[in-house]
């Protein structure tokens, strides 16, 4: 994005984070919301997108950073005091009071400055409430705006969610608010109704010129309606774009798979702008150093289906489900799946050829080739790292070495070591961690967190509760997200060097 | 039919037994005898005429109830406070809090007398208009917190939230939005407070001032005495307090029930 | 200006005091007197009381009675209870909302006037001053009936039919569906309404002096005796600590501790 002018920014979000009860729903968070603009903060739940929106709405107050309005400090104002409203996301219609009465709720709390001249001829301001004729007026408006005219004797239990939903927007705009917060306002309705909203809040922006900050887990919701995008996940903020440039530069392998629907392979880079993946080279326009591991992402839809002779690659169909504007076909390459989107239908069994143009093929770093941890060596001479404790070969520390009968490591100069307590570093290879059902199989134990289909095989990570240490690693057995299992690492397959220190 | 037939009997027998000793009390209250004797009726309204000539359980019946409606108050404002408090305190405070609240709750009447029998006359205020209030109070409060706090759960957490985001400052958005949603479980706590301090004897007994009595103090010690039979006026104030308390009972439970069905028709 | 900070937290504020002052210290209070004696004005620290207790003869008949009377009142109440919630909850009698109302009523009576005349009924049956015994048990299941009831009602109403239509599919006959499906899952409200009678019907004296023509000495009245009759509050308190003993090992062997009694209160009629 273009560097702005300063005073175009009306939000500025500095170094935020916020944490509850030692875990931090939002990390380090740096954001700037430009004046005017619709943007909308996407995640899975729990990414920090919604405590982001009420540390901005001043419900929750960061726990360290800065949140500026107009260049102003607010971080630590109450939400009565900023000029914010807020679209909740059940509505949080006051029961008690009818549709007017909810509206007009701020209106009848606000009090307007009003010029007076006295006989002297001096000016003074005062502070007046509205009459009952004003504030008639503006709800009598905002209910237009909403199109819930001549609903204001209704009592909110007698409206339909979708009602109710227009309700609490124009509660929230007839206070002429400088930024409308929504937070995943379409979330309780049905689909039909949620596309109709989704036009309609998007119209409502344009007429009303107003900034709206928007939260929501639905992504063809965010592409839909935003000017900008900001992805979320584990409390940072992974991308930030415009929907175009979200959707078509992934910055990782998370948003690509977030965002839309996308094949994620692994490949590596053999040569300038040259990328391998399917044991096929392909041009691209992203590069990367020669040799370097990536993950390449092709949309379905930038997949063509060619004959088998005239495919850069070719591919047996083993799935076609019919999606309405399109067919979704599925074809193996090799051991990799591809996903196709095309107006054409083939059979199951087929043999098809693929292209890809160079312009499709997007490319990002691996995000983990290897895990690295620090730990330390046990009386056992087991290692203790990840919050759990794997057997090991000690002697790969000192190259040559041998166990004694009383467990002493013995270096090829024939010097005996006490190896208890010494730190290590630890890594371990994505390709050689097991896990299982069972908890007291492994060395240790936690939960599936994240599972990325990469083609041929699924790119999990396993958080364990306690430090919550990651074990990333891949797998072409499929497990559940948040099923609890435990990590198996054959005692080969665990490398271990020497911390500087100890040397 | 046989398994109706027989439901129907033992809800009979049961409700006759609960309420023959009411009836036989109401129905002999029109009659002027000192005692009750069945093989024999003289319709009067005498024991009416008597009681309400009797200024001493007059001023009985006006103690018991500016202490209900006292005691009651002052629960409702502060077991209303306490409950809010605690729904919005953090686990560490809101548990132990909870958990102290039924201790009045669970523990044997007779215990929470002499507990306070024991404070008060530590600090020279044994069977004062304050140990009677606190004791009353000690009784009522944590029943307007276990009848408010629900209240409070059953609220979307939001519209409290939502009044702030409007302007509310924080009092407001309490007497605004929060009170108004959680006022039939402040009103059942304070209906609740009220019975609970009329049907009282025991804790009223220990913390009572020497020259006080409510309803209650008042019959047990006639029966006691073996005063009962001397003034049988106390047959017509049962009787009325039976009435009164029946068809206020029924009153506000049809209307609560018909309040219900209309809105689950609507 | 000065700005008053004001915040939701801080209004519990008021109740933790009252609780602290006038439910915990005076509990506190109550150990403090037991184990405890006043000699000549000054006060010892000692287990006297405690010994006294265990050792006296007609203090341990006073628990014993008090126990029997206990046990046979709940079982009473139970028996009739159950059978009445289960009629009010599960047939399809009409007008069963005003019924329940008719149970549950005396509830809202005060319990000294609705003593007395059932005192008045047992004096013209001629059982009073005869059956002291009996008519205390009367007294007691007449003054919980309701309390048991209604816990009772409650779970039985709550349970989803969909359960008993499940184990009558599975090939359950009328009894098996009883006792392997309502009964277990009507087990909160059957605790409860246990809670709820057996510890008055230890302690409420007044049911036993107004029914047992004050010949009867349950716990609660031997309480109340050495409070205004003997004036030894050491000796008092410590049988409120063993009465608070039992109390606790109840809820303990029914589970009870975590049922709020404000339901079997009533408090939802209101």
């Amino acid at each position: 994005m273009a560097e702005l002018r300063k005073d175009e920014k009306i939000i500025e979000i500095v170094n935020v984070s916020k944490i509850f009860d030692e875990t931090a729903a939002v990390e380090d968070v740096n954001l700037y919301v430009r004046k005017g603009e619709f943007i909308t903060l996407l995640g899975p739940s729990g990414c920090g997108k919604t405590t982001t929106l009420r540390m901005i709405a001043g419900f929750d107050i960061p726990t360290s950073g800065k949140i500026l309005l107009n260049g102003k400090d607010i971080t630590d104002l109450p939400p009565n005091k900023r000029p914010v409203n807020t679209v909740f996301q059940r509505y949080a219609l006051f029961p008690h009071y009818n549709i007017y009465d909810n509206v007009a709720f701020g209106l009848k709390l606000k009090k307007i400055p009003v010029t007076y001249i006295n006989d002297k001829g001096e000016t003074y301001t005062k502070l007046r409430k509205l009459t009952r004729k004003e504030i008639d007026e503006k709800v009598k408006n905002a209910l237009a705006v909403v199109d819930l005219e001549g609903f204001e004797k209704r009592s909110v239990s007698t409206l339909s969610g979708g009602q109710q939903q227009r309700v609490a927007i124009a509660r929230a705009i007839i206070n002429e608010p400088e930024i409308l917060l929504l937070d995943e306002p379409l979330g309780a309705l049905d689909l039909k109704m949620r596309k109709e909203m989704q036009i309609e809040l998007k119209e409502m922006h344009r007429k009303l010129g107003i900034t709206f900050i928007y939260v929501t887990h639905d992504q063809e919701e965010a592409l839909t309606m935003s000017d900008t995008i900001v992805v979320m996940k584990d409390g940072r903020i992974q991308q930030i774009g415009t929907p175009t440039a979200i959707y078509n530069e992934p910055a990782n392998a998370f948003v690509a798979d977030f965002i839309g629907d996308s094949n994620i392979l692994s490949g590596t880079m053999v040569g300038r702008y040259s990328v391998r993946f399917c044991n096929k080279n392909f041009k691209c326009v992203d590069d990367f150093e020669k040799n370097e591991k990536v993950d390449v992402v092709v949309r379905p839809e930038d997949v063509k289906m060619t004959a088998p002779e005239d495919g850069m690659l070719t591919g047996k169909v083993v799935s076609v489900v019919f999606k309405g504007v399109h067919y979704e076909i599925t074809a193996m390459v090799g051991r990799s799946e591809m996903v196709i989107q095309s107006t054409q239908s083939r059979n199951i069994g087929d043999v098809i050829g693929m292209v890809i143009e160079p312009d499709d093929i997007h490319i990002m770093k691996k995000e983990f080739t290897v895990n690295k941890y620090d730990g330390y060596i046990t009386k056992k001479n087991t290692v203790v790292f990840g919050d759990g404790e794997f057997e090991c070969d000690v002697t790969q520390l000192y190259p040559g070495s041998h166990l004694d009968e009383e467990g002493y490591l013995i270096t090829a100069d024939g010097e005996r070591i006490d190896l208890t307590d010494i730190d290590v570093t630890v890594e371990v290879d994505l390709k050689n961690i097991e896990i299982s059902d069972n908890a007291d199989e492994g060395g240790a134990c936690g939960h599936i967190v994240s599972l990325i289909y990469k083609g041929d095989h699924y790119q999990y990570i396993v958080r364990t509760e306690e430090n919550e240490e990651d074990f990333v690693f891949d797998s072409e057995d499929l497990w559940n997200e948040n099923d609890y299992v435990s990590v198996k690492i054959k005692p080969e397959n665990i490398r271990l060097t020497l911390k500087q220190e100890n040397k | 039919m046989v398994k109706k037939i027989l439901s129907i009997a033992l809800c009979a027998i049961v409700l006759v037994f609960i309420y023959a000793p009411i009836l036989l009390l109401v129905v002999y209250s029109f009659d002027n005898s000192k005692i009750i004797d069945v093989s024999k009726f003289n319709f009067s309204f005498d024991l009416y005429r008597q009681l309400f000539h009797n200024s001493e359980i007059m001023q009985i019946l006006f103690n018991t109830v500016w202490l209900a409606l006292a005691a009651a108050t002052l629960s409702t404002v502060l077991g209303t406070a306490g409950a809010i408090g605690i729904f919005y305190s953090k686990r560490k405070i809101a548990k132990p809090l909870q958990a102290v609240s039924q201790i009045p709750v669970i523990n044997a009447e007779i215990v929470t007398a002499i507990s306070l029998a024991l404070l008060f006359s530590m600090v020279f205020l044994y069977r004062t208009y304050l140990s009677l209030i606190v004791g009353h109070m000690v009784l009522c409060t944590p029943f307007v917190v276990l009848s408010v706090l629900p209240k409070l759960k059953q609220m979307d957490p939001n519209t409290y939230e939502a009044a702030l985001d409007l302007g509310a400052s924080p009092s407001q958005a309490l007497f605004k939005v929060v009170i108004p949603q959680i006022f039939t479980g402040i009103l059942s706590g304070f209906m609740l407070s009220v019975t609970l301090s009329l049907d009282d004897y025991i804790v009223t007994a220990f913390t009572k001032p020497k020259a006080f009595d409510t309803i209650s103090t008042y019959v047990y010690n006639a029966v006691k005495n073996g005063t009962n039979s001397s003034t049988p006026a106390l047959r017509a104030l049962s009787a009325i307090i039976f009435i009164i308390m029946i068809a206020a009972v029924l009153l506000i439970n049809l209307r609560a029930g018909k309040k219900k069905k209309e809105a689950a028709s609507r | 200006m000065i700005k008053v900070h004001f915040s939701r937290k801080q209004l519990c504020i008021p109740y933790a005091l009252f609780l602290a002052l006038f439910v915990v210290f005076p509990m506190l209070m109550i150990l403090f007197y037991a184990f405890t004696d006043t000699v000549d004005g000054s006060i010892t620290f000692t287990f006297a009381n405690f010994i006294n207790f265990f050792t006296s003869t007609a203090k341990l008949s006073t628990l014993l009675m008090s126990f029997t009377v206990a046990i046979i009142s709940t079982a009473i109440c139970l028996l009739i209870g159950y059978p009445i919630a289960y009629i009010l909850a599960r047939s399809k009698l009409r007008r069963r909302n005003v019924l329940l109302m008719l149970f549950i009523m005396p509830m809202w009576i005060n319990f000294v006037l609705r003593i007395n005349a059932l005192r008045d009924l047992l004096d013209v049956i001629n059982l009073l001053g005869t059956q002291n015994y009996l008519n205390t048990i009367i007294g007691m299941v007449y003054d919980f009936l309701p309390f048991m009831i209604l816990p009772l009602y409650t779970t039985l109403e709550k349970l989803d039919n969909s359960y008993l239509e499940a184990a009558s599919d599975l090939g359950g006959n009328k009894f098996t569906v009883f006792s392997k499906v309502t009964l277990p899952l009507s087990m909160p409200g059957v605790i409860s309404g246990i809670t709820m009678v057996f510890m008055p019907s230890m302690t409420n004296y007044v049911v036993s002096d107004t029914l047992g023509n004050f010949n009867i000495t349950i716990l609660g009245k031997l309480i109340n005796e050495y409070f205004t009759t003997y004036d030894n509050w050491h000796m008092g308190s410590m049988i409120s600590i063993i009465l608070l003993v039992i109390i606790f090992l109840t809820l303990l062997a029914t589970g009870g501790l975590k049922d709020s009694k404000t339901e079997a209160r009533g408090a939802n009629l209101w």
